[in-house]
């Protein structure tokens, strides 16, 4: 894998650092690869702005912040507001649907939205949105593998947990799938798995 | 020796780099820790915490940094490894027992996750301000080891490492992380408990009439031998000047003697701590000299003047004090300059100035907060070189 800047952001309390960890976890513990976490939070423990930087790649990284990402995940429209400008022409911007409205972007950026509060929901805990977004993460951008993730997911929550969190995982990811599909037949975006472009 | 597998959590993680110290402590053979949690640094002893009743030991929340600081040497008296955790606040309340364990040689690790200062400054944000304070923050003449790690897997190792050159130097060692560090997560790799080597406390074998605590061995060791509480050795443990049978001594002679050889145990040793990472210095007109975090940030400051051709090395100083002059003076014959940035107005870099004896040094300074540019790295790397 080429070295990918991932920027996830949102309220305190979404659990997004806990994402960035699982991303991080799959693709440098499981994948065998390398990455690199770091985080930016408030005093306030939740509600507050928390934004968490991952670095992905083959290779060990040297510079651990996130200056450009290649892809963008917002859970508020805070986050969106700040982050959606450092965004990469041509970057995936991953967006929470019911809580970000979006306008003017870059050329060439790919958006996928999801309901992941509401997919939560639906699973009886709106705590696992996160991960419901983990799993959409991975089924359009199809950058770490699925079950490597699936594996960080359980190693990385409470164990009386890990049924649910694999729960919205799966959730999120056969959303994403199903994303994919509609939007590759509708003929909107031509979609690649692993052809994220990284041109500098 | 090798560690007790009974601390050693060997596999592959995804850890901070507070919770890998946390594990290179116990890999150590930690068993006491004494603290009062203090951001960035509260997640090592969390961590150790909720590891200690599992592994066998003890933490104890104390009332303050003063109260720590010293419960962790009584806890090296008792037979234990032990270590407190803080960050610049609560390291300056630990100035005078760090001053303590030198004079008393206690061997003990004293972890510093730093952020930004002076006073309460910036609790949750990064700096390496605290670098001098570690080297003459309590008062007196004498010499400790700092260490600074630049990744959660340094973090893991180089704790280990701290530990083993206390127990070999019987000196307080100074674990200067920063809040990137603590709170950067990455791949960790903690090897089977049969892979760690460890240092064995330097324990007393002689008879108990023929023992002095403070007596060298006559084999050229200037690291006295040390007897625990309750093995029917008679000792005496003080701040003040002592004698070789720990007695207070107040003469010049007593002090003199005292202090040189605290001073001398780790002076002399220079060689055997010399801990660094050279990068094309062989041959560079400009030497970067970085540690902890800035390391990696100027990483890409030097990759930048190295792609327009100019002849950038990088030394990175794992062990920070001693400071390893001797590197620095040899590096100095070639170099033009030497380039030193750190999250601090200046500190390392006279320390480079001193050193290099004339070869121009120019400090890229940063009050913390955040790490630099790395265009700024690069702009004083070609300042430098002209």
């Amino acid at each position: 894998m080429q070295l990918t800047e991932i920027r996830i952001a949102g309220f305190g309390g979404q659990g997004v650092i806990l994402s960035a960890i699982v991303i991080g976890k799959a693709a440098s513990v499981y994948e065998g690869g390398f990455a690199t976490m770091t985080q930016s939070f408030g005093p306030e423990a939740r509600g507050g702005a928390c934004s968490a930087q991952c670095i992905l790649s083959d290779a060990p990284i040297l510079y651990p912040y996130v200056s450009r990402p290649d892809i963008l995940v917002v859970m508020s429209q805070e986050a969106y507001a700040k982050f959606t400008p450092e965004l990469k022409e041509h970057g995936i911007l991953i967006v929470e649907e019911d809580l970000v409205r979006i306008g003017d972007l870059k050329p060439g950026v790919k958006v996928y939205s999801v309901p992941a509060t509401r997919l939560a929901e639906e699973l009886g805990k709106r705590m696992v949105l996160n991960i419901v977004m983990v799993g959409f993460f991975a089924a359009v951008t199809g950058l770490v593998d699925a079950d490597a993730l699936r594996k960080a997911v359980g190693d990385s929550v409470p164990p009386h947990f890990a049924e649910l969190n694999l729960k919205a995982f799966d959730k999120g990811f056969e959303y994403g799938v199903a994303k994919v599909k509609a939007t590759v037949e509708a003929g909107e975006v031509e979609f690649h798995a692993h052809a994220i472009p990284f041109a500098e | 020796m090798k560690a007790d597998p009974a601390g050693v959590l060997t596999g592959v993680h995804f850890l901070d780099g507070d919770h890998a110290c946390c594990e290179g402590a116990l890999a150590a053979g930690a068993c006491f820790a004494a603290g009062y949690p203090i951001t960035p640094s509260t997640e090592v002893v969390e961590r150790f915490a909720a590891r200690i009743p599992k592994v066998g030991g003890t933490f104890i929340q104390m009332e303050d940094e003063l109260a720590s600081s010293i419960a962790i040497q009584g806890a090296v008296w008792g037979g234990a490894k032990a270590f407190t955790v803080t960050s610049g606040p609560g390291f300056s309340l630990m100035m005078e027992h760090i001053g303590y364990a030198v004079m008393t040689e206690t061997p003990c690790v004293f972890v510093n996750v730093q952020r930004g200062g002076p006073s309460t400054g910036l609790p949750t944000l990064p700096a390496q301000s605290d670098m001098m304070q570690a080297r003459w923050g309590s008062h007196g003449d004498y010499e400790v080891i700092a260490l600074c790690p630049n990744s959660p897997q340094e973090c893991f190792d180089l704790t280990i490492t701290a530990f083993n050159l206390s127990e070999k130097y019987r000196v307080p060692v100074m674990f200067m992380m920063d809040e990137c560090v603590g709170h950067m997560t990455e791949k960790v790799i903690i090897p089977p408990a049969e892979q760690i080597e460890i240092e064995p406390r330097r324990k007393t074998h002689k008879p108990h009439d023929a023992y002095k605590p403070y007596e060298c061995n006559g084999d050229g060791s200037l690291v006295p031998e040390m007897a625990h509480a309750g093995e029917g050795y008679k000792f005496h443990v003080t701040g003040l000047t002592h004698d070789e049978r720990g007695y207070p001594a107040m003469t010049v002679a007593a002090q003199q003697k005292l202090v040189g050889r605290l001073r001398d145990k780790i002076s002399k040793a220079a060689d055997d701590l010399l801990l660094v990472e050279q990068d094309n210095t062989a041959d560079a007109d400009v030497v970067v000299v970085t540690y902890g975090i800035t390391s990696r940030v100027a990483q890409r400051g030097i990759d930048s003047a190295r792609a327009k051709g100019l002849k950038v090395g990088k030394l990175r100083l794992k062990i920070v004090w001693p400071f390893p002059d001797q590197l620095i003076k040899k590096l100095s014959q070639r170099a033009k300059a030497f380039v030193v940035p750190e999250l601090n107005l200046g500190q390392i870099s006279r320390e480079v100035e001193r050193a290099a004896g004339g070869v121009k040094t120019v400090c890229v300074p940063h009050a913390g907060g955040g790490v630099h540019r790395p265009e700024d790295i690069l702009k004083a790397i070609q300042e430098a070189s002209r």
